[in-house]
């Protein structure tokens, strides 16, 4: 007679990882979605079920926040969809060339910002675009093009987009290593057997090597979805909480951020803050869900 | 063993504790990292000195940080025996949570004012929860040599600030007045608020807003917004993404000849700046117009209502009420302007002419302090937006006044 045995090693196995993910990440964002559904009335907390939520997006006063918020945000990821992720397919591209000189550098040049702290970042970059001692100005005006420059980061029309190249610049080296591993991963043998057949050069790469690294566009876009809708840094650094000017700058992040810990003399209100952390939460698992089940799943593979 | 070894230590802490405790420390919490040294250096010793016995330590952290710091701290019991408070709602939600004790009956509370004590009040004036410190008072400093050097006097009335500022302009060596929008708070402190009490006749117009008999639609709200549009003109150039600090540097470089002021700025432009600084008073309207400035009451102190050395606390508090201390901080701190009723004789000159402005003005506070920035939309916020589209000319002063009356009185029951 065979007894079932439990099979304890797999709980042990597992036991280290699974409580502290559970205390540090999953206790903490159920705990935020359960304080979104409650308020506080003369210092104590009662249950409100989805008012907060109702607040959010019908009251005009947090509606118009809310939705400029997450307008801002699409605009901050379309900006990473058109222009990081077509760059970095492009240097990963030319850094897989096999004649290419000095590889290692430029790979290494590209992608030293993406491990630079926002701070960093955010602060050399305001001081570059500064019209009064950055270099900007004085570069432009050096190639005589002064009269391009505006001061972009204090103008409603322009400071998003510019925070958005600024962020796209210390990220680009992301989907650079990643499509450069899936180009280095090609092997040999079918790009002989493309040249053979008359598809060399450019062609090689539209043909044979962009489907083959599509599924790692496929998930550097997902990074970037994520990233981007919970990105907060580089704005809280560059212009603080109040996203300027005029809230032009603001997303979700920052949103929450000034709701939930206050700002000046608003004082913070954790609730409504998780009802936008739960809002936040929401679309984030909405696009990921959507890529994973309506795109990835129909995505084509080719084994190598 | 190991036993003993524990018991041992045990009771060595015991009775390390138990010396300790003849004398009582009482421990500061403060956002002012910026003046350790100066209570480290002046301040205690001084207290210490007539009070052989107590301890004090002052322990700042960020300013930043010192709400949401000092509220867990709170919240855990771990806060020290006496607390700097920040003017108005943040220290009345402390209060109200019992964290701060009613110091109404501590007889050094005499020496102030009741504007002074106005920032660490409730609403009825019956509990007064922190000793008041320091005010700051608006206005604007200027390049004195640059002034000399274009043959400009200091104005007095707007007519006169606005000639200045097109003299300056003309000449092009400075730029008339260093001031930028992309922090947006001076915008409304150093812009709004400082103009402002002019066109408001100060404490008047504010408390009339606070009863709901103005509205922000009204001509004296809404005119500083049409002043704050001209002064446009006369900012640096990118002035939309010049930050505080950048305006700091460009006034303390000589670059710029105006600068709208804080007078906390005094120490830092002292060290700085390698000429000769003068200040003159928010312009009147019409020569010989009672002159209203912003003297701001910015810092307090009050008792932890957790804290077990309550005595001692309040001895230093008493102590903190009287000339004495003035007298130290407002000396060694120029432009953190001491709000005791007794005078105090200060060295610093251009601190020494901002302050004079008390006996020449009548005093009022920023007009979004009190109770009108507790609700959702924030006013106090909302007038920095306010205040930078004004100077950007993105709306007419009337559609912003309109927008804020709108905003306030979606919570204000006075304003319904």
């Amino acid at each position: 007679m065979q007894t079932r045995r439990i099979r304890w090693h797999i709980a042990v196995f597992l036991a280290p990882a699974v409580l502290v993910y559970t205390a540090v990440m999953i206790f903490p964002l159920f705990n935020t979605l359960r304080l979104a559904l409650f308020t506080e009335v003369d210092q104590t907390r009662i249950y409100v079920g989805l008012q907060n939520f109702r607040t959010l997006f019908f009251d005009p006063i947090w509606s118009e926040q809310f939705w400029n918020a997450l307008g801002n945000n699409f605009w901050f990821f379309l900006i990473h969809m058109l222009v990081q992720n077509p760059i970095g397919i492009a240097l990963a591209a030319l850094l897989s060339h096999p004649r290419l000189r000095f590889a290692a550098l430029y790979r290494s040049a590209i992608f030293i910002p993406t491990i630079m702290s926002f701070v960093i970042v955010g602060f050399a970059w305001k001081l570059i675009l500064s019209p009064l001692w950055g270099i900007a100005p004085s570069m432009l005006d050096a190639i005589g093009l002064k009269s391009l420059f505006a001061p972009w980061l204090g103008k409603e029309e322009h400071a998003l987009t510019t925070l958005a190249l600024v962020s796209v610049w210390q990220f680009v080296g992301i989907p650079m290593m990643l499509i450069y591993a899936a180009l280095l991963s090609i092997p040999e043998e079918i790009l002989e057997a493309g040249e053979i057949d008359g598809i060399t050069g450019a062609s090689a790469f539209w043909k044979i090597k962009l489907p083959l690294i599509i599924p790692s566009i496929g998930i550097i876009s997902i990074l970037t979805f994520v990233g981007n809708f919970n990105a907060f840094d580089l704005i809280y650094v560059s212009q603080g909480a109040l996203a300027g000017p005029d809230f032009s700058t603001d997303i979700l992040g920052t949103f929450m951020y000034r709701t939930f810990f206050g700002f000046q003399l608003q004082l913070g209100d954790p609730h409504m803050g998780s009802a936008i952390a739960g809002a936040m939460f929401a679309i984030i698992l909405v696009g990921v869900c959507l890529y994973l089940f309506g795109i990835q799943t129909r995505m084509r593979r080719y084994q190598l | 063993m190991t036993r003993k070894v524990l018991s041992l230590a045990l009771m060595s802490t015991a009775l390390v504790t138990s010396a300790y405790a003849q004398d009582a420390t009482l421990n500061i919490e403060s956002w002012r990292n910026d003046d350790l040294a100066l209570w480290q250096e002046k301040i205690i010793p001084a207290f210490e000195a007539e009070h052989p016995g107590i301890k004090v330590i002052f322990s700042p952290s960020a300013p930043a940080e010192y709400n949401a710091v000092l509220n867990s701290k709170l919240e855990a019991g771990s806060a020290g025996d006496l607390i700097t408070c920040r003017p108005f709602d943040a220290s009345l939600a402390l209060y109200e949570n019992g964290h701060l004790t009613d110091l109404s009956d501590l007889d050094a509370m005499g020496n102030f004012s009741d504007v002074a004590k106005s920032a660490w009040q409730t609403d009825d004036g019956s509990a007064s929860f922190c000793v008041p410190m320091a005010s700051v008072i608006h206005g604007f400093i200027y390049n004195k040599d640059a002034f000399n050097e274009l043959g400009i006097d200091a104005p007095t009335t707007e007519a006169e600030f606005f000639a200045a500022l097109d003299k300056i302009k003309e000449d092009g060596t400075y730029i008339p007045m260093a001031m930028g929008t992309n922090d947006q708070w001076e915008a409304a402190t150093m812009g709004y608020n400082n103009i402002g009490p002019n066109y408001w006749k100060g404490e008047e117009g504010r408390q009339a807003l606070i009863k709901g008999e103005q509205k922000l639609t009204d001509p004296q709200w809404v005119a500083p917004y049409a002043t704050l549009a001209k002064w446009a003109d006369y900012l640096g150039d990118g002035y939309e993404a010049q930050t505080y600090p950048d305006s700091q540097n460009l006034f303390t470089l000589g670059r710029a000849a105006v600068y709208p002021a804080g007078s906390w700025e005094i120490s830092g432009f002292n060290t700085q700046a390698d000429f000769e600084m003068g200040a003159f008073k928010p312009p009147v309207q019409n020569a010989g117009d009672t002159c209203y400035i912003s003297d701001h009451t910015d810092i307090g102190i009050g008792l932890n209502a957790a804290s077990e050395n309550q005595e001692a606390a309040r001895t230093f508090l008493a102590w903190v009420a009287s000339p004495e201390f003035a007298s130290i901080f407002g000396n060694a701190l120029p432009g953190f302007f001491p709000l005791s009723s007794t005078p105090v004789e200060l060295e610093d000159p251009l601190a020494k002419e901002i302050v004079g402005w008390r006996d020449e003005c009548e005093s009022t506070i920023r007009s979004t302090y009190q109770i009108l920035s507790r609700g959702t939309p924030n006013l106090e916020n909302e007038t920095w937006g306010a205040s930078v589209a004004a100077i950007k000319g993105a709306e007419t002063p009337e559609a912003l006044g309109q927008q804020l009356q709108d905003g306030l009185a979606t919570w204000y029951a006075p304003h319904q």
